[in-house]
């Protein structure tokens, strides 16, 4: 999967290192160090249970880490773009609790229930780019404000206590595979899901004009803006892109997981802890959609790993929060010498 | 370019402050249970207290006084105290409730309870209800403000036991009467502390349930949610003083963290790594739906396991036809407490502490506590179903 350094990068990639001394162990600085790490922990987690390295088990690692990848991918684009989105936690509980709600365990209303997501998914995403692009909002204050605004309307609308149900159909992607394969036994539905998303992601911010112009913008909106770039509609635009990979997110984590108030909680720091492992910078400008594959199966492996050592909660998110200053010193570092 | 790369830093130490912070309002410490969370000290042992296991053990089978059908108002070995002195007749009272929060749906359930408990009391003038919204912290200061309210009684359920013994017994020092209820505190201020049996009991049903099933050597899997909470700290240690006993195999301990979607990584991986699991222990309800789902899914049939009286879990068991026991943490509870303010504020004696019976759910009577039409995260213990305004004010239909 480090396939991405095959693609021709475009200017101020993740991969923008100096070219030549690259020779011998050198080689090595070339793979990024994201994809290391993982190996890192993969190799510890199967030392500790050693039944986690067979096809099936690593299927269902992926299977598990799809939600966090599609999510963070969408993160990415309007991370790249130079801005932040925190409401996509509070999106995610409120897709879950609206499909619940509406759906009511009724699989014939599972088509418009999930229209009606991906429209709710832009409309926040859409509320979100206009107020930070247009009302000059800085994102962080927008999107924590519409986080806030969609915790406190899911908890009003449902009284605290979800009602209603999940559908069948609903949860097939998130929750079932195609069964009775030779080797891996079952294909989680999720894996194609998520190879597809990575596909969509990586054409569209690599290899497409929309993609160079959120880079663009990223890298300096003045430079964007002189040279022809429509900055307001390309940043609402990431963050509609955000908002829609946080309703398949939440598709797939309603699928996995079921119901629950707070399904969501917590996913928008995942996501910008994922983000951030990539190597993408704050601020803008740089990221890739591989890396954050990276990212996010590498913070997925160090949660396993963190909970078969038996170690608790606050010290996941301790974990977390030590490996995302990490990873950005090491990012701010690499910038330092490429600069 | 320095600048930036000082922006950039600035932005990162505030994001992952921002991501420890915030995670630990999740709903970690509050968790259906509730349960005095003290410190994050994992030691069985700081928890367990012989003299409080046997009691517990020992209450499970004594018949509480009062009528069956009103569990609430039921005690199991009350002792009671006089209350005259707390006696106000001629006005209508104003009564106070501290909260430690309302971040999980059992309390969700509780709260609405409580709240018809209090219409049901003409003589409750003012009911004045704030949420500590799980923080030691504001429910402190909550303490401190409710005293310059003028209620006439205050009611508790604190978020820690350790934090809030100081507050509490400043409440019960400016001469208002305090009753706790849920989680305790270390003092014998409060007229009244109001509780069912409590977590060796509930642990302790659950694994001797499953030990029956599985037999000497079955491989268990024990699923908790999280450690360093008391109630949760009992209710394994009892389960394991089980389990040792009847020689079953507790192939893991594992810790969900209140995360359906990790509970269901976890099952997984190890019915990946054994192949076959014959029981599986839960220290709550909560993530039952999701730990059978993981058989569902892989196409093998579900072990027997334990939960809770969560809806969900319920029909699903009814539904499946599982093998299955649901100790309960009464939602009851929430009536009593109010009950017990009532009666000191009418100068009627009240248990010193006033311990409830704690339903056992099993295969015979589970038809009695499925409600149909009401939300998957209700809990049927509340005692609420002849309430005024059931099932409509519980989310039902």
């Amino acid at each position: 999967m480090t396939g991405e350094r095959t693609l021709p990068a475009p200017a101020g990639t993740v991969e923008g290192g100096k070219p030549g001394a690259r020779r011998g162990l050198g080689r090595l600085a070339t793979i990024p160090p994201i994809w290391l790490v993982l190996a890192a922990l993969l190799v510890v987690v199967v030392w500790r249970d050693p039944s986690f390295a067979e096809p099936a088990s690593l299927l269902a690692f992926v299977k598990r880490s799809a939600p966090l990848l599609v999510l963070a991918l969408g993160q990415l684009f309007v991370i790249v773009g130079g801005e932040f989105d925190l409401s996509v936690g509070a999106l995610i509980t409120a897709c879950v609790v609206v499909a619940a709600r509406l759906g009511d365990g009724d699989p014939g209303r599972t088509w418009w229930v999930v229209a009606l997501l991906v429209v709710f998914g832009v409309l926040v995403g859409l509320t979100n780019g206009l107020v930070t692009t247009l009302l000059r909002v800085p994102s962080f204050i927008t999107t924590l404000g519409s986080m806030l605004v969609l915790n406190g309307a899911v908890f009003l609308w449902t009284g605290g206590s979800v009602t209603g149900a999940l559908a069948d159909n609903l949860r097939v992607p998130g929750r079932s595979g195609i069964t009775g394969l030779p080797v891996v036994g079952q294909l989680p539905y999720a894996v194609p899901i998520v190879v597809v998303v990575v596909a969509c992601a990586t054409l569209l911010l690599h290899h497409t004009r929309f993609g160079h112009q959120v880079l663009a913008v990223g890298g300096g909106v003045r430079a964007a803006m002189l040279s022809g770039v429509g900055v307001w509609r390309v940043r609402t635009a990431t963050f509609v892109i955000s908002g829609l990979s946080a309703v398949v997110a939440a598709i797939l984590l309603a699928g996995f997981a079921g119901l629950s108030a707070n399904a969501g909680a917590g996913y928008e720091f995942q996501a910008i802890t994922t983000v951030v492992l990539a190597g993408a910078v704050l601020g803008g400008g740089r990221g890739g959609t591989v890396a954050t594959v990276g990212g996010a199966l590498t913070l997925q492996m160090l949660f396993t790993l963190l909970n078969l050592f038996g170690f608790a909660k606050p010290l996941r998110d301790s974990a977390e929060g030590l490996l995302l200053i990490a990873a950005g010193a090491y990012t701010a570092y690499r910038a330092r010498r490429s600069s | 370019m320095p600048r930036r790369r000082t922006t950039v830093t600035a932005v990162l130490a505030a994001l992952a402050l921002a991501a420890t912070g915030c995670s630990s309002t999740k709903p970690s410490g509050g968790v259906n249970p509730s349960g005095a969370a003290s410190s994050a000290a994992n030691s069985q042992f700081k928890f367990f207290s012989q003299a409080d296991f046997d009691r517990q053990m020992a209450q499970r089978t004594v018949a509480a006084q009062g009528d069956p059908a009103t569990p609430w108002l039921q005690m199991i070995q009350p002792s009671m105290v006089d209350t005259g002195k707390y006696a106000k007749a001629n006005k209508k009272w104003h009564l106070c409730f501290s909260n430690a929060g309302t971040d999980n749906p059992w309390r969700v359930t509780g709260l609405t309870t409580m709240k018809a408990e209090v219409k049901l009391h003409p003589e409750i003038g003012d009911f004045t209800v704030v949420d500590a919204q799980s923080k030691d912290d504001k429910q402190i200061s909550d303490l401190a403000d409710l005293q310059t309210k003028g209620c006439d009684a205050l009611i508790v359920s604190p978020n820690t036991t350790a934090a809030l013994t100081p507050a509490v017994e400043r409440a019960c020092q400016s001469g208002l009467p305090v009753v706790v209820f849920d989680r305790g505190v270390t003092t014998n201020c409060p007229v009244s502390f109001v509780h069912p049996i409590g977590g060796y009991a509930f642990g302790a049903t659950a694994a001797e349930f499953i030990a029956q099933k599985v037999g000497k050597g079955g491989k268990v899997l024990a699923l908790r949610i999280l450690p360093g909470v008391d109630v949760l700290e009992n209710r394994w240690a009892a389960a394991k003083i089980v389990f040792d006993r009847e020689g079953v195999n507790v192939v893991g301990v594992e810790f969900n963290n209140a995360d359906p979607a990790k509970a269901k990584s976890i099952v997984g991986d190890y019915l990946q790594r054994f192949g076959k699991l014959d029981g599986i222990w839960l220290d709550a309800g909560f993530a039952s739906v999701a730990a059978t789902e993981v058989f569902e899914d892989a196409g093998k049939p579900v072990p027997p396991l334990t939960s809770e009286d969560q809806q969900n879990f319920l029909e699903l068991w009814q539904k499946k036809k599982l093998t299955a026991i649901a100790p309960t943490y009464p939602v009851y509870q929430w009536r009593t407490a109010v009950i017990a303010a009532t009666y000191i504020l009418s100068g009627k004696q009240v248990p010193k502490e006033w311990i409830l019976p704690q339903p056992v759910i099993t295969a015979d009577n589970l038809s009695q506590y499925i409600i149909p039409g009401m939300p998957p995260l209700f809990f049927p213990t509340c005692g609420c179903r002849n309430m005024p305004g059931f099932p409509q004010d519980w989310g039902g239909k």
